[in-house]
C-alpha cells in the first residue's frame, strides 16, 4: 500500500492530531479532588483546544491555497479546492462555536465534564470531513455516521436536564432510522448499478424505472432527516430546545452546511448523471415545503432556540436552492450562502447563549425591552435578523441574491416559479425575524434581564460574527474568492 | 472613485452616521445633522450648477458623471452611478426635505438613535437615486425601507406596532416581486456581444428584452416599485404608516421615499421594456386612476390630519405613476415636476401637522378650531401648504398638474382622433376630477382647523411656532414657491431625459408597436 495516499487527507489528519493532543492533555492534566476547583484545568483545556482548533484553521487555509485536486485510495476519497473551500468554512463556523462555548463549559455543571465536549465535537466534525470528501458511498455512511452518533451524546450533555435526555433520545432514533432508510436506498443503487463508487454508478447512467426512483427517495430521505427538510423535519424543534445552547449552535450551522454540501456531492454527481430528472422534482417539492412549513411554523414560536430550530429549517430550504441550481454560480452561491448563513445563526445563538449563562432565560418575552438594558446584545441580535431575514447591507441579503441569482440561471419557468415562492416566504420569514427585533426595542415593558457583563470570550464571538455579518457581503473578495475555487470541478 | 462627485452623496451620510455614533449630548447630534444635511444640499446645489453647464457646453450624453467599479465582477456587479436631469432634481429635494426634517425633530426623544436611523435611510434614498446598476439600486432600495421599521415602531404614536409591521411588510413583499424582476432582466437582456449587464444605460442602449419575458417582467417591476408609489390596490400601508409615524419620518417618508416608487418604474419598468410598458399600460392606468379619484374621495372623509393628508399623497402619487404611463414628454416631465412638488408640499403638511399636534396633543379636526388666532405663523403656513396641494397659480402644485393634464390630454385626443381607442382620454378626464376634490377636503380642513370659534379652551395658551420650526417650514415654502414660479427651470432641466435620443429611440419603438 502506497502510504502518501494519506498525505491527500491532510486537513482529516489535522484534525485527528488536534483531537489527540486535546484527548492527551485532558489526560495528564491535574486533577483537582474538591470538584469546584476543577474549573481551571476545564479553562486550560477550553484554551487549549480553541487555540489549537485556530492553528488548525489556519493550516487549512494554508492547505487550500497549495494543494491540487487529488483523489486517492482508488477513488474512495477526494479532495479539490471546493472540498478544501467548504472545510475552511465549516472551521471557521466550529471555531465560533468553540469560542462561544467556553463560558458555558466553565460552568460548574460542566466542569467535571473536562474535555469531553471538544472530543466529542471534533469526532463529529471529522466524520462530516468524511461525508464531504468521500466518493463512495460506503465512506459516506462512516462519515455519515461518526457525525451523527457523538452528536447524540453531545445533545445529552446537559445531564441534570430532563429534556436534554429527551432530545438526545429523539436524536438518536432518528438519526438511526435515517440512516437505515439511506442504507435501503443504497442497496436499491447498489443493486441497479453494480458498485458504490459515485463515478461508477454514474456511469451506469441508469434509465427511468420505479425502482429508481424509490432509490432516490429512500436517498434523499435519509440526508433529508440530516438536513431536517420538510417533512423529516420534525425531530428539529425538540432537539435543538433540549440541547445546550453550544451544542444547538453547533447542530444548527455546522452539522447542517456540512450535509448540505454533502448532499450537493451526491446530487450532482449521482443522481444528475442519470437519464432521470425525478430527483429534481423530488427536490423541487421538498423546497417549497421546507421553507413555507419552516416559515409558517416560525411564527408561532415563543423559545427562542425552538424559534431559530424553525427559522434554521426554512433556511435549510434555501440552501437547497443551490442545489437544484446545479451549475457553477449556484454552488457558489450556495457555499456563500453557508458561510454567512454560519455568522448569522452563530450570532443569534451567541446572543441566546449570553443570556442564558447568565440568568437561563430564553423565551422571546423575556427579550421585551431588551435595548434598555443591554443595548449591544440587543443590537447584535437584531443585525443577525435582519442578516437570515435577507435585509441590505448585511450578508444575508448578498447571499439570498446570489442564490435566487443561480436558481434562476437555467432559465426554465418552473424555476421562476419556484424563485417566486421562496421569495413570497422572505416576507414570512421578514414578519418573525422582526417580531424579535419588535420584542427587543419596541416593546414597552421593563426587561426581565437585568444588565449585565458578558464574558469576555462571548463578547469576543459576538465582534467575530457581527462583524462578519457587516463585512462579508460589501466586500466582495470572500464571494469572488469562492467563486475562483468553484470552477474547479468538485 | 473618489474623484467622481456622486459617491460623495453617499459618503457623506455614511460619515454622518460614524459621527453621530460618536456624539455625547443633543448638541453634538443637532450639530452633526445639521452640518451633513447642509452638507448635501451644497453638493446637490453643486451638481446641479455644474450639470447645466456641461450640458450647455454640448455634452449629451444620456447621463452625465458617470463612474462604474466592479463588484462582484462573475455576476457582472458593478457599483454604477451616473445622473440625468431627474436624478438630480431628486437628489435635490432630498436634501432639502433632510434639512428641513433635522429641524422638524429638534425635540425628539433619544436622538441618537433617532438620526442614525434617519440617516441610513437617507443614505439609502441617496444610493438609489445616484445608481444605474440594478442590484445596487435594488440594494439602496432596500436599505432605505427597512429603518423605516423602527423609525415607526419605536418613536410613532397611536397604533404603530401594526403599521410599522404592516408597512414593511406590504413595501418588502413589492420588493420581492421587483428582485424577481430584476433578475429576469439580468438574464434577459440579449447584449450584442451575448453577455448580461445589471447597467440600465447599457440594457436600454444596446440591450433588448425579449417581448414574451417583458411581459412577465413589467408588470413584476411595476407593481414591485408602485408599490412604494401608493398604487392601489397596494396603498393601505401608506395611511397607517403615515398617521403613526413621527414628523420627520413621515416628512421624509411621503415627501422622498414614495419618489422612489415613481422614480423606479420609470427608470426601471418604463425604460427597460417599452414594447411591455405600451401594450400593457392600460392595466396599469386604470389602476393609478383609481388611485388618483378613491385617494381624494378618502382624504374628504378622513378626520385625523395625518390620515387627509396620507389619503391625499396617495392621490397625487397616483397622479405620478399616471403621468408616467401616458408616455408622453410633456407629461412625464410633468409627472416629474409632480414629484418635487408633491415632495417639499406634503413635507410641508406634515411638518405643520406636527408642530400643531405638539401643541394641541390631538389630530383630530372635531376637536379644533380657530387656531389661525392661536398660532398665526403655523396657520398661514398651513394655508400655503393647502395652496399649493389643490393647485394655486405661483406655487408647485398647479405647474404639475397643469403639465400633467395638458400632456395627458395631448396623449388622449391624439390616440382618440387616430382611432387609438379612448381610453387614455376617458381617464385623463377622470383624474381631472381629483383637482376639484383635492380643492374640497383643502378647504375643509382650512375652515374646521384654522378659522371659526376655538374649540377647547386650553387651546388659547398654546405659544405660536419656535425659531427652529420657523426654519424648517420657511426652506420648505421657499422651495414650493421657487418651483411655482420659475417652472421652466426646472422643465429645462428634466426634459433632457424626456426629449434626449433616449427617449425617442424608446417613443419611436412605442408608435411602431401602436
Amino acid at each position: 500500500m502506497d502510504y502518501s495516499q494519506f498525505l491527500a487527507m491532510k486537513q482529516e489528519i489535522g484534525l485527528l492530531i488536534v483531537f489527540l493532543l486535546v484527548f492527551l492533555y485532558d489526560l495528564f492534566a491535574p486533577r483537582y479532588a474538591v470538584a469546584g476547583t476543577d474549573k481551571k484545568a476545564v479553562k486550560g483545556i477550553s484554551m487549549l483546544a480553541t487555540v489549537l482548533f485556530a492553528v488548525f484553521t489556519a493550516y487549512g487555509f494554508c492547505c487550500s491555497v497549495t494543494d491540487n485536486a487529488q483523489s486517492v485510495f482508488g477513488g474512495m476519497y477526494s479532495t479539490t479546492p471546493v472540498v478544501a473551500t467548504i472545510k475552511n468554512i465549516l472551521n471557521i463556523g466550529v471555531l465560533i462555536v468553540l469560542i462561544q462555548s467556553m463560558q458555558w463549559n466553565a460552568s460548574e455543571a460542566q466542569a467535571t465534564r473536562r474535555a469531553e465536549f471538544y472530543e466529542l465535537l471534533f469526532i463529529t466534525l471529522f466524520g462530516m470531513y468524511l461525508m464531504i470528501s468521500a466518493r463512495h458511498f460506503l465512506l459516506f455512511v462512516i462519515g455519515l455516521e461518526s457525525a451523527s452518533l457523538p452528536l447524540a451524546a453531545m445533545v445529552a450533555f446537559d445531564k441534570n436536564k430532563y429534556e436534554s435526555h429527551e432530545a438526545a433520545v429523539k436524536y438518536i432514533l432518528t438519526a438511526v432510522f435515517s440512516s437505515a432508510i439511506f442504507m435501503l436506498g443504497l442497496s436499491f443503487v447498489y443493486g441497479l448499478a453494480g458498485s458504490l463508487y459515485f463515478d461508477k454508478i454514474a456511469a451506469a447512467a441508469l434509465q427511468d424505472s420505479g425502482l429508481l426512483i424509490v432509490a432516490m427517495a429512500f436517498v434523499m430521505a435519509g440526508i433529508g432527516f440530516k438536513l431536517s427538510l420538510v417533512p423529516f423535519h420534525l425531530w428539529t424543534a425538540d432537539v435543538y430546545q433540549g440541547a445546550p445552547t453550544s451544542v444547538t449552535s453547533y447542530l444548527s450551522v455546522i452539522s447542517k452546511g456540512a450535509t448540505a454540501f454533502a448532499f450537493m456531492v451526491v446530487m450532482v454527481q449521482v443522481f444528475g448523471q442519470f437519464y432521470s430528472d425525478a430527483w429534481e422534482w423530488m427536490l423541487y417539492a421538498l423546497i417549497i415545503a421546507t421553507i413555507t412549513i419552516g416559515n409558517l411554523f416560525a411564527i408561532r414560536q415563543r423559545n427562542m432556540k425552538r424559534f431559530l430550530a424553525f427559522s434554521s429549517v426554512s433556511q435549510a430550504g434555501y440552501i437547497m436552492l443551490g442545489v437544484i441550481g446545479a451549475n457553477e454560480m449556484s454552488l457558489a452561491a450556495m457555499m456563500f450562502y453557508i458561510l454567512v448563513y454560519i455568522f448569522s445563526n452563530l450570532a443569534a445563538f451567541g446572543v441566546i447563549q449570553a443570556i442564558e449563562n447568565k440568568t437561563g432565560l430564553v423565551g422571546m418575552d423575556s427579550y421585551r425591552g431588551l435595548h434598555k438594558t443591554n443595548p449591544r446584545l440587543a443590537f447584535a441580535m437584531m443585525l443577525a435578523m435582519f442578516s437570515l431575514a435577507g435585509i441590505p447591507p448585511f450578508a444575508g441579503f448578498f447571499s439570498k441574491f446570489f442564490i435566487f441569482t443561480g436558481a434562476l440561471n437555467q432559465g426554465s419557468v418552473a424555476m421562476y416559479v419556484l424563485v417566486l415562492i421562496a421569495l413570497i416566504n422572505t416576507i414570512v420569514s421578514l414578519y418573525y425575524y422582526l417580531l424579535v427585533v419588535k420584542a427587543m426595542y419596541i416593546a414597552p415593558e421593563e426587561c426581565e434581564i437585568a444588565n449585565f457583563k458578558s464574558a469576555c470570550s462571548e463578547r469576543l464571538a459576538l465582534v467575530v460574527t457581527v462583524g462578519g455579518i457587516i463585512l462579508l457581503g460589501i466586500v466582495s473578495v470572500v464571494y469572488n474568492s469562492i467563486l475562483t475555487m468553484t470552477s474547479s470541478p468538485l | 472613485m473618489l474623484s467622481n462627485i456622486l459617491i460623495y452623496f453617499v459618503i457623506v451620510p455614511i460619515l454622518m452616521l460614524g459621527g453621530l455614533a460618536l456624539c455625547r449630548n443633543i448638541k453634538q447630534i443637532r450639530a452633526v445633522a445639521v452640518a451633513g444635511s447642509l452638507v448635501l444640499i451644497g453638493l446637490s446645489v453643486y451638481l446641479l450648477v455644474e450639470y447645466i453647464a456641461q450640458r450647455g457646453l454640448g455634452a449629451d450624453a444620456p447621463m452625465l458623471f458617470t463612474g462604474s467599479w466592479t463588484w462582484f465582477e462573475a455576476l457582472g456587479i458593478h457599483l454604477a452611478v451616473g445622473v440625468d436631469g431627474v436624478s438630480i432634481a431628486m437628489l435635490v429635494l432630498t436634501s432639502i426635505i433632510i434639512f428641513a426634517g433635522s429641524f422638524a425633530s429638534w425635540k425628539i426623544d433619544n436622538p441618537r438613535a433617532f438620526f442614525l436611523w434617519l440617516i441610513l435611510l437617507s443614505t439609502g434614498v441617496y444610493g438609489f437615486f445616484i445608481s444605474v446598476d440594478l442590484f445596487t439600486m435594488f440594494m439602496f432600495y432596500e436599505v432605505a425601507l427597512i429603518p423605516m421599521y423602527l423609525l415607526i415602531g419605536v418613536w410613532g404614536t397611536g397604533r404603530k406596532e401594526y403599521s410599522a409591521m404592516k408597512l414593511t411588510l406590504m413595501l418588502m413583499g413589492g420588493s420581492a416581486f421587483l428582485m424577481l424582476g430584476l433578475i429576469g432582466i439580468y438574464y434577459n437582456t440579449e447584449m450584442p456581444d451575448g453577455s448580461h449587464t445589471w447597467n440600465i444605460i447599457e440594457i436600454a442602449h444596446q440591450g433588448h428584452i425579449d417581448k414574451g419575458w417583458q411581459y412577465f417582467l413589467f408588470p413584476m417591476t411595476f407593481v414591485g416599485f408602485g408599490v412604494l408609489g401608493a398604487m392601489f390596490p397596494f396603498h393601505t400601508w401608506s395611511p397607517d404608516g403615515h398617521a403613526c409615524a413621527p414628523t420627520a419620518v413621515s416628512m421624509l417618508h411621503a415627501g422622498v421615499l414614495m419618489k422612489l416608487g415613481g422614480y423606479g418604474c420609470f427608470r426601471v419598468a418604463m425604460y427597460l421594456m417599452p414594447e411591455a410598458a405600451n401594450d400593457l399600460a392600460w392595466i396599469f392606468l386604470i389602476l393609478t386612476g383609481i388611485s388618483v379619484v378613491y385617494g381624494a374621495f378618502s382624504a374628504c372623509v378622513q378626520t385625523d390630519l395625518k390620515y387627509i393628508n396620507a389619503y391625499s399623497s396617495v392621490s397625487h402619487c397616483g397622479l405620478v405613476l399616471f403621468a408616467i404611463l401616458m408616455i408622453n414628454t410633456t407629461a412625464m416631465t410633468g409627472a416629474v415636476m409632480q414629484m418635487l412638488s408633491h415632495g417639499l408640499m406634503t413635507a410641508l403638511f406634515f411638518a405643520l401637522i406636527g408642530m400643531i399636534y405638539g401643541r394641541t396633543h390631538t389630530r383630530d379636526i372635531r376637536q379644533m378650531g380657530g387656531l389661525m388666532k392661536i398660532m398665526p405663523y403655523l396657520a398661514v403656513c398651513y394655508v400655503i401648504a393647502g395652496f399649493a396641494s389643490l393647485g394655486l397659480p405661483g406655487l408647485s402644485g398647479f405647474v404639475a398638474e397643469m403639465t400633467i393634464f395638458v400632456g395627458s390630454f395631448q396623449q388622449g385626443m391624439g390616440e382618440y382622433l387616430a382611432g387609438a381607442g379612448s381610453l387614455r382620454l376617458v381617464f385623463t378626464i377622470v383624474a381631472c376630477c381629483s383637482i376639484v376634490i383635492t380643492a374640497v377636503y383643502i378647504l375643509r380642513v382650512v375652515g374646521k382647523l384654522l378659522l371659526g370659534p376655538v374649540q377647547d379652551k386650553h387651546h388659547l395658551e398654546l405659544t405660536d411656532a419656535t425659531w427652529w420650526e420657523r426654519l424648517s417650514t420657511v426652506t420648505l415654502i421657499v422651495s414650493v414657491a421657487a418651483i411655482g414660479c420659475f417652472p421652466n427651470f426646472f422643465t429645462g432641466l428634466i426634459r433632457d431625459t424626456f426629449s434626449g435620443e433616449l427617449f425617442e429611440a424608446v417613443k419611436l419603438n412605442m408608435m411602431n408597436i401602436f
